[in-house]
């Protein structure tokens, strides 16, 4: 398997470097090897996730090496997702390197012992984890398109047209994926919630405990249920609206990483190392 | 192609006794760098007078083939003669002739290109390279016109159809494998297209026009080209607006009414007189909620300006005024600048080509070349009979090569003799060309 994992990696990197080359001469060849690379190397990632799945009888997310490697899973699938859907091709510039570094880091980590407890292989969580995953990844995606916004809308507000002006789409393309990416986004993540909440009836027997990872993935929550209302009632779009979905996947970032770092609580065990 | 005397088949030439002249390529003319245009008016031209003058000057025997084009910035005559020094001297004398102006006038102004050189001038020419603007597409097409009548009168041969053809092929790859008409040159199409950056697809979209003039009118010609929405017009007299908004197939609105436009309309060009700005910050931000932040683009061409400059500062509004477009304008002509280098690269590939194939277009490397692809078929053909034969012996084999040579020898009896024989003829190039593509000898078109 750990030749698989190192060739999945290879293909992410190569996907990012056809990428690259891709934003850089805009040809559109380019952009079809480099989504062709992400797309078999998701598949090998995929096989290798399926095959821990079957053999230890639970979703892999055991310690940080087993999250962030499912994580990097989340932002491949999400991103041939959203491809697939919008064509916006310049998308891979941030995705295919976020999957590979996602994945990268994964491998320097140590695996932690393995004990598997009860609770982990019960479907309803792989359900919870796989939406809540594949909807922040969404998010990981509004939050780059938000950046490529801003680059861009910077030259046209300045009146500089340089080396990303011409390379980038219009601004009405990528404010249109980017609220894309955020529904897809918020809709995966509230179902992904809403799961946890049965299951937690299920295991404890009262849906919220206070865990601080509940209370932060309600935060998310809300942020983003606030940037869709004013998108919704005002016409929040364009510049705002891409800071905002750039703020949201900070609170995000925090949610995955900082809680299980700073605080304390019964999601410990994804980042245990 | 060569300009005479250093002739690379010399030795050919002196066995071959009392041959003429090699045909030459020659290119003769002048161009906006070298004549003003006063100089230029004179010497142009019409559709009309070029395939007279063309079918007059084909009767100078020095001439064999001929090609006229004249386009505004330039005055061109592509040649292919045997005796080039006649032929350029003959040129010069019809145009004085044809338009009445003395040979000394225009002289000085004019160019004269032998071989490779006229070939590369040419390629240069039909990809943009040599024009005002460069990258610009319409000399390609005028190049295709002047060629189309040419072949429609036969001024045109088997050497300049050939020419003309590569010609268009390489402007096409200049223009594809290059960015040399990627970015607008025009203050109006910048415009335009900074639209298409900020708005993706620019159908549907209104526009407002304020005012009139040359520039803004021709913005709103491209953004008509665009499939562009509802376009409404204003001006201070309300006629001129009705008038202008007839042409365009828009509608009028009253000049007082423009605050209550910009709620509506997505792209605003302005070009008025007025000494002080029509549209306030003020009133941009007032309307900005209304829209649903929808982005709005002010394209203002007016000089003082009609748009507050604090404009640009509010939330997806974008304010370009005549300097920010002819900086955009200069940047974009850098840009073509930095691909014509590229293209250059394209163009020495091409004329090597072309000097290839016309070289070939002599007698004798044609028969060495014949002899040598009927005897590499026989040598294969040879090969593989050997093969299948493994109780042959030696003598056997020596009969059969024997055999081999022979039939090489009687097969290409009648060709060689018919191509020396004709090698004096004025049209021997014609037969030359022939004769490779019956043999398929030029193995790429």
């Amino acid at each position: 398997m750990q030749h698989i994992d190192l060739a999945v990696a290879i293909l992410y990197l190569m996907s990012t470097a056809t990428y690259v080359a891709f934003f850089l001469f805009q040809k559109k060849l380019l952009a079809r090897i480099a989504i062709a690379l992400l797309a078999a190397g998701f598949l090998g990632h995929t096989s290798v996730l399926l095959w821990r799945y079957i053999s230890n009888g639970s979703l892999p997310v055991r310690d940080f090496a087993q999250t962030l490697s499912l994580a990097s899973w989340s932002v491949a699938g999400a991103f041939l997702l959203l491809e697939l859907r919008f064509r916006l091709k310049i998308m891979g510039i941030f995705a295919a390197p976020l999957a590979a570094a996602t994945l990268l880091v994964s491998f320097f980590l140590p695996a932690a012992p393995a004990t598997a407890k009860p609770i982990f292989s019960s479907l309803w969580l792989s359900f919870h984890v796989i939406a809540v995953f594949l909807g922040e990844a969404a998010l990981a995606l509004a939050c780059g398109v938000g950046l490529l916004y801003l680059i861009q809308e910077h030259a046209i507000k300045t009146k500089r047209p340089g080396f990303f002006f011409k390379r980038l789409p219009s601004l009405e393309l990528l404010d249109a994926t980017g609220y894309s990416c955020i529904i897809a986004g918020f809709t995966l993540m509230t179902i992904g919630l809403a799961v946890g909440f049965i299951y937690a009836k299920s295991v404890w027997g009262k849906f919220w405990s206070w865990d601080p990872k509940e209370v932060w993935s309600g935060i998310t929550w809300v942020v983003y249920a606030a940037l869709l209302h004013e998108r919704l009632t005002v016409g929040w779009r364009g510049r705002r609206a891409a800071i905002f979905a750039i703020i949201g996947f900070g609170v995000v970032l925090f949610t995955f990483l900082g809680v299980n770092f700073l605080l304390k609580g019964h999601h410990g065990s994804f980042t245990r190392w | 192609m060569n300009t005479g005397s250093a002739s690379p088949d010399r030795g050919c030439r002196s066995t071959e006794g009392a041959r003429k002249n090699k045909f030459t390529i020659v290119l003769l003319g002048l161009n906006h760098k070298t004549a003003p245009v006063e100089l230029r008016e004179c010497l142009a031209f019409s559709r009309d007078e070029t395939s007279t003058a063309a079918r007059l000057l084909l009767q100078e025997p020095a001439v064999r083939e001929l090609v006229l084009y004249s386009t505004c910035n330039r005055i061109e005559m592509l040649m292919a003669t045997d005796n080039q020094l006649k032929a350029v001297a003959a040129a010069k004398r019809f145009i004085s002739d044809f338009h009445h102006v003395a040979l000394d006038r225009f002289d000085a102004a004019l160019y004269v290109n032998v071989g490779d050189q006229a070939v590369r001038h040419l390629f240069r020419v039909a990809a943009s390279l040599d024009s005002m603007m460069v990258g610009e597409p319409q000399i390609l097409g005028q190049i295709k016109e002047a060629y189309f009548t040419a072949t429609r009168h036969k001024t045109s041969g088997v050497i300049l159809n050939r020419l003309l053809h590569r010609a268009f092929f390489v402007a096409k790859r200049v223009r594809t494998e290059t960015g040399i008409g990627d970015h607008a040159v025009s203050i109006s199409y910048a415009a335009i297209e900074l639209g298409r950056k900020i708005f993706g697809s620019l159908a549907d979209k209104s526009a407002l026009l304020i005012g009139a003039g040359e520039m803004a009118e021709l913005a709103v010609e491209h953004l008509r080209r665009q499939r562009a929405g509802k376009i409404l017009v204003a001006n201070r007299t309300f006629e001129n607006a009705v008038n202008l908004a007839q042409h365009f197939g828009g509608q009028a609105v009253a000049f007082d009414e423009i605050g209550t436009c910009l709620q509506d309309v997505d792209i605003i060009i302005s070009s008025t007189g007025s000494p002080k700005p029509i549209i306030t910050r003020e009133q941009v931000k007032k309307c900005i909620r209304r829209r649903r932040n929808r982005p709005l683009f002010f394209i203002d061409i007016a000089v003082p300006r009609d748009i507050d400059p604090e404009v640009n500062r509010l939330t997806n509004t974008y304010v370009y005024d005549i300097d920010d477009l002819k900086g955009v304008v200069e940047e974009n002509l850098e840009e073509r600048n930095r691909e014509a280098v590229k293209a250059e690269r394209i163009i020495d590939e091409a004329v090597l080509r072309f000097h290839a194939w016309f070289e070939s277009l002599e007698v004798t490397p044609t028969i060495i070349a014949l002899r040598e692809k009927i005897q590499a078929i026989a040598d294969a053909e040879a090969r593989r009979a050997f093969r299948a034969m493994p109780g042959l012996g030696e003598d056997g084999r020596q009969a059969i090569l024997r055999m081999q040579a022979a039939m090489i020898k009687k097969i290409l009896h009648h060709p060689t003799l018919f191509l020396k024989k004709n090698s004096h003829r004025d049209d021997r190039a014609q037969l030359v060309d022939t004769v490779r593509k019956i043999f398929g000898m030029d193995d790429r078109p």
